[in-house]
């Protein structure tokens, strides 16, 4: 196995400058600089590289939808990692942040930005102050500043750091955030692409996508397009965590199959119990069960099983959990995380979660289920963003999955719950009066 | 003035019978009848509960008073580390109000919650109204409206934490700092880092995964301010892809004193119990 991005991630010092530039860093930099614009992106678009950050956007595609011009165009990094069960780039930026601003100058001068931002979000506080401080060394040495490397190219960039909100991770609401505003999402189209930072023009990427950047000019494109599978192609960076026996991140070709990820990397269930279900891509993802083990981890494949790979993050839960719970915490989340813009979203997300607390606690009938599926079918597709969705895919896969689980649950919480009232009845004796009075509750 | 238009309490057949000459009939109660209960008037009906991001539902207004406007640089005082910060701030951004959340997060490091005073100063050192930055403070999760503690402490209690003990830990450790009111404590969404699940960041500190007999100990850390947990620090710890250093790196990390690599060794064993500190 190929490893790229961790490689020598865990070398100690590696986010100085010296030790990085010792390891050959800044070097594709300077290769990439010589070059011209154009054969970047076309390097990009061989090595078939996708968007790493969740949605799987061809980032060589993305970089060539930027309008050559005069005007002013930016760069901007998607660092705010928040969706549940995902932490490769606060890895990354932690441990090699330097091949991240590497990354980000090679792409910035592909496009032609001159002004770059790299939003990392607010909890990740000692990952911003291992950033920030990179980025200072990276300007005193002249790779980031009027004239990059000495080539006339000018880069501005700067460390934003957001306050915690879900919603900034969506690449629009980060525009927001970044402009000082609500995060916010806005609609689409214009694309950031054409209409985004400032109303510039603006390549917004996730911090693995802008990584990779340099290992793909450093392997070649034809070598990175050679590893993985078709039309998944390149190495890709997984979170593994929830009953596991090794949670982490581990770097994998695409199209290993999720039984090698869960029980060869990730060392098998705690307790050598068995899989309830696994998040393939984040808790946004519609879940799988143990009968989809043997699926190829890959962007087309996960596809075709109607769920995603979205930022690669693997969240499996054993048979000890209750299904009932895993939806309830899901939905919470993104009721919590919901912006409040778009009606569907804000009141399906409340409804939906209230809907599964009744659930949980024993007052709901069989019925719900149906009312949770149609009130999910109502938010998909129709919101700014895909938050309303994140959160309607999974739990309508879980309940159309698990159905018999919840209507299990229902039953039983039921039971137990007319069982205590039948018992409190009994115990404070009979409250009626006149017909019936004397007659038993039973 | 506010002018109403006024629906016609009677029904049209109500209405024609007045006309005739009737007795007019009691119509329906009005939502807004001067002689109705004021307290039935202003009765808070709680439409959500906690954590939307939707401000105001539960905060009164007084309509009768004007929004501040962009504070009077003359009268309101900043103290000058606070402005030189928000300025650098705001040199940064081709437009000054992107530095709106930084801003306020360094305002919230000298007043320790987002209070009328420090967002006054803010508004008043960018030049924005402070409805404005209420209205930015009010959605972000670390932006605090209301007065807390200094000490954050988040604890995750997102899915994947949750199925390691995320709650029981917040439990366990609210039992024992909660009461401290320099302590905010609180249930967060995922923080990223379901690996080191159950995990709580003190200050921005990292550490997991928190045991059940380290409680006590991180509890005493937190409330006299020393370093958490220090043999289990995030910023020490190695990747868990075994497979993924050359030799050397891994030589020389174990060398630095790092949290020992998890091993893959194929037979599904536990991970290496990680070490302590250098």
């Amino acid at each position: 196995m190929n490893h790229l991005l961790f490689e020598n991630i865990d070398e100690p010092g590696l986010n100085t400058l010296e030790v990085y530039r010792r390891r050959g860093g800044y070097q594709m930099a300077e290769q990439a600089l010589a070059m011209a614009r154009d054969s970047i992106v076309t390097a990009l678009k061989d090595s078939g590289l996708r968007g790493r950050g969740g949605a799987g956007f061809p980032t060589g595609m993305k970089a060539s939808f930027i309008p050559q011009g005069k005007m002013d165009k930016y760069l901007v990094c998607n660092a705010d990692e928040s969706e549940p069960g995902t932490f490769k780039d606060r890895e990354l930026i932690q441990k090699n942040p330097h091949s991240l601003i590497e990354g980000m100058i090679i792409a910035a001068y592909a496009v032609g930005a001159n002004k770059a931002f790299i939003f990392i979000r607010g909890e990740y506080v000692q990952q911003a102050e291992i950033l920030e401080a990179a980025l200072a060394e990276a300007k005193e040495a002249g790779l980031i500043g009027p004239n990059v490397l000495g080539r006339g190219m000018e880069l501005d960039m700067w460390v934003h750091r957001g306050a915690g909100a879900y919603i900034c991770g969506e690449e629009t609401g980060l525009l927001d955030a970044l402009e000082g505003r609500r995060g916010n999402p806005r609609l689409k189209p214009p694309f950031p692409a054409n209409q985004g930072l400032y109303q510039g023009p603006t390549l917004l990427n996730n911090v693995e996508t802008l990584t990779a950047i340099p290992y793909i000019l450093r392997v070649g494109a034809e070598a990175y397009a050679a590893m993985g599978v078709e039309k998944s192609s390149g190495t890709k960076l997984i979170s593994v965590s929830g009953n596991v026996k090794r949670p982490g991140n581990y770097e994998i070709e695409l199209g290993m199959t999720g039984r090698d990820i869960i029980y060869g990397l990730a060392g098998g269930i705690t307790d050598d119990r068995e899989v309830l279900l696994w998040f393939p891509g984040g808790s946004s993802s519609p879940v799988l069960t143990k009968d989809d083990l043997d699926l190829p981890y890959d962007y087309d494949s996960l596809a075709g099983a109607k769920t995603m790979l979205g930022s690669g993050a693997i969240i499996v839960a054993d048979d000890s959990n209750s299904v009932v719970d895993i939806a309830v915490k899901t939905a919470s989340f993104y009721k919590h995380e919901s912006c409040g813009k778009c009606t569907p979203c804000r009141e399906g997300t409340n409804w939906t979660t209230k809907m599964l607390k009744r659930i949980q606690s024993g007052e709901a009938t069989p019925m719900d289920l149906d009312v949770i599926s149609s009130v999910c079918d109502q938010i998909m597709g129709n919101c700014l963003c895909v938050l309303g969705d994140a959160m309607a895919m999974p739990v309508a896969s879980m309940v159309t999955k698990f159905r018999p689980h919840f209507e299990a649950h229902i039953e039983q919480a039921r039971a137990a719950n007319e069982a205590r009232l039948l018992a409190e009845l009994e115990a404070t004796g009979p409250v009626l009066e006149g017909i019936g009075a004397t007659a038993s509750y039973r | 003035m506010m002018r109403f238009i006024r629906r016609d309490p009677l029904g049209p057949l109500d209405r024609e019978a007045v006309r005739h000459g009737e007795e007019r009939p009691a119509g329906p109660p009005r939502a807004l009848s001067p002689e109705a209960d004021p307290e039935v008037l202003h009765r808070d009906v709680p439409r959500f509960a906690h954590g939307l991001r939707t401000p105001g539902l539960h905060e009164a207004t007084d309509p009768t008073k004007d929004p501040a406007g962009i504070p009077d640089p003359a009268v309101v005082e900043v103290p000058d580390a606070l402005r030189a910060e928000i300025e650098d701030y705001m040199s940064r951004y081709p437009d000054f109000r992107s530095a709106a959340i930084p801003a306020l997060a360094a305002a919230q490091k000298v007043h320790g919650w987002c209070s009328p005073t420090a967002i006054e100063q803010v508004a008043c050192v960018m030049r924005l109204t402070p409805a404005y930055l209420t209205a930015v403070a009010g959605f972000y999760d670390m932006l605090e409206t209301k007065p807390v503690g200094r000490k954050t402490v988040y604890v995750c209690t997102n899915i994947s934490c949750s199925l390691r003990g995320g709650d029981e830990l917040l439990a366990a450790l609210e039992a024992r700092v909660g009461d401290d009111p320099d302590v905010n404590i609180r249930g967060f969404e995922c923080l990223g880092a379901c690996d080191i699940a159950p995990m709580a960041s003190i200050d921005g500190v990292y550490v997991g995964p928190v045991e059940d007999h380290e409680v006590v100990e991180l509890a005493e850390q937190i409330l006299s301010g020393a370093e958490p947990l220090p043999g289990k620090q995030l910023v020490r710890r190695r990747v868990a892809d075994a497979a993924a250093n050359t030799d050397d790196v891994v030589r020389a990390s174990t060398e630095t004193g790092t949290l020992d690599p998890v091993r893959y060794d194929g037979a599904g064993d536990a991970p290496t119990q990680p070490g302590g500190a250098a």
